[in-house]
């Protein structure tokens, strides 16, 4: 039976995009925390420790998003792990975003000039605090523009967690074509939500940007 | 100057303590297969003002950077306080604390005021109280004579004002040794003086310092021993008065004739 793309349908749609949030905030805290890791593993002193994230990013880098999404889904059961699709999405993206959100952090902490570290290590300052003190104070402001930027990747990552089951934006879209044939009409709300979500966002990243490329105060 | 009536400027006093506070012994570096410094042995006592002057690339910032280990040496010995450098950071640590650094490019942190770059490595590396870093860092940047600055960032600085501050920063740890690379090198003319006569006031306060600098002026009238380096080699040390107007070696001439000409 084929309905008609009505109000009731575009409430559906709606309110999956909840979910496209959630996945998307989840992705971005974890992708983060791990991606701080990262960024810091690349630009150690300890050798094994660069290789390691080196690595890593070239795998997440080098591979389609959608492939680890199908590792992280299907390795699980592999494994004798049951999995839900909300898990593996999440666990997914946030693997991949810390790999790119490690190698954004990455230059932003090698922009910070080297008489900083100097400085700061000739005062007795160890790692750790020189890190949280000096260093990433400075990284941080060079890393808030690409980093909303990258957020905007990160929310439409998120549309391929349609594929292992997992309901958001598109596979809510998907759902809705089914019932009413009106692919065209649904997957442009569907694109017109996205958009929606991201333009905003783009849109902040290029006035931080401008901003923070202003001469120092 | 005060300084040039000092009782120890002759290079009797401190030269024949045996208060050794920093040691060199036999020390050598290499980048890749570049040699930087070769076979450095060098004593410096405590209240003991070195100039270290040379041609650039002849090792002389590397010199000094070797005692608080910006850069690692490769073979001798180097011993600071009584404590030897080793690849153990606990090493590493208790000398960084008692050996204060001013830097050519000044590197304050721009991202804290004045004040705060002063009250950092006391609250976070020796773990003083906020309100005694506050009053050890006023007094500094008094003793520099910018205390109304302590609320600016760097960035609002002159040039000759961020390396009083740098000053300023190091002497909040209560150093033993200051170390001074290029302190002025950056600086437009103007602001040369400024820096220099702070440096000026510390050597009066009996500071232990080893300066990389090409002001002469300084060497003469602050300096107990001048050094002059050339390609990786102490080549010469002596006295101001018998470096400048009796240098031993034809390097040391050349040299002097090359910065003193004009």
């Amino acid at each position: 039976m084929i309905r008609a793309f009505g109000y009731n349908e575009f409430l559906f749609l709606l309110s999956a995009v909840q979910w496209t949030l959630l996945l998307s905030v989840i992705a971005f805290i974890g992708g983060g925390i791990v991606g701080l890791f990262v960024a810091l593993a690349r630009t150690s002193d300890v050798k094994p420790l660069r290789l390691l994230a080196t690595g890593y990013i070239q795998v997440f880098q080098g591979t389609p998003l959608l492939m680890q999404l199908f590792l992280v889904f299907f390795g699980a059961t592999v494994l004798g792990i049951d999995m839900s699709p909300w898990v593996a999405a999440a666990v997914g993206l946030t693997l991949n975003t810390s790999a790119f959100l490690g190698e954004i952090w990455r230059g932003c902490i090698q922009s910070v000039p080297r008489g900083q570290w100097e400085a700061a290590s000739s005062l007795g300052l160890r790692y750790p605090g020189l890190m949280r003190y000096v260093i990433l104070p400075q990284a941080v402001k060079v890393a808030v523009p690409p980093t909303v930027g990258y957020l905007v990747q990160v929310i439409k990552g998120t549309s391929l967690a349609a594929i292992i089951g997992f309901v958001e934006l598109t596979r809510a879209g998907q759902i809705v074509n089914n019932a009413t044939f009106q692919p065209f009409l649904v997957f442009g709300i569907v694109a017109a939500i996205y958009f929606a979500l991201c333009w905003p966002l783009s849109l902040l990243s290029q006035r931080l940007e401008a901003r923070y490329a202003a001469p120092s105060r | 100057m005060a300084v040039a009536s000092e009782p120890t400027r002759d290079g009797i006093a401190p030269a024949m303590s045996a208060d050794v506070v920093i040691r060199m012994e036999g020390v050598q570096k290499w980048y890749d297969h570049f040699q930087v410094l070769k076979d450095i042995d060098l004593e410096v006592h405590r209240g003991e003002r070195i100039v270290i002057c040379g041609p650039s690339g002849s090792g002389k910032s590397t010199l000094i950077r070797c005692i608080n280990q910006l850069e690692r040496h490769q073979k001798g010995r180097i011993t600071v306080n009584g404590v030897e450098l080793g690849p153990h950071h606990r090493q590493l640590d208790m000398v960084r604390r008692e050996v204060g650094m001013v830097f050519q490019s000044f590197n304050l942190f721009p991202h804290l005021t004045v004040l705060e770059n002063c009250m950092l490595a006391p609250m976070k590396v020796r773990g003083t109280t906020r309100a005694e870093a506050k009053a050890t860092a006023i007094r500094y940047l008094e003793r520099v004579r910018i205390p109304e600055q302590a609320d600016k960032y760097p960035g609002q600085l002159s040039g000759g004002q961020q390396q009083r501050v740098a000053i300023a920063r190091s002497l909040c740890m209560n150093p033993k040794v200051m170390l001074f690379d290029e302190p002025t090198s950056a600086l437009d003319p103007e602001m040369v003086k400024e820096v220099l006569d702070t440096m000026i006031g510390l050597a009066e306060d009996g500071m232990t310092m080893l300066c990389v600098t090409h002001e002469m002026g300084f060497a003469k009238s602050v300096a107990h021993r001048v050094i002059f380096m050339d390609r990786g080699e102490i080549v010469e040390q002596n006295t101001p008065e018998e470096f400048f107007t009796a240098p031993k070696s034809e390097r040391t001439r050349s040299f002097l004739g090359q910065i003193l000409a004009h």
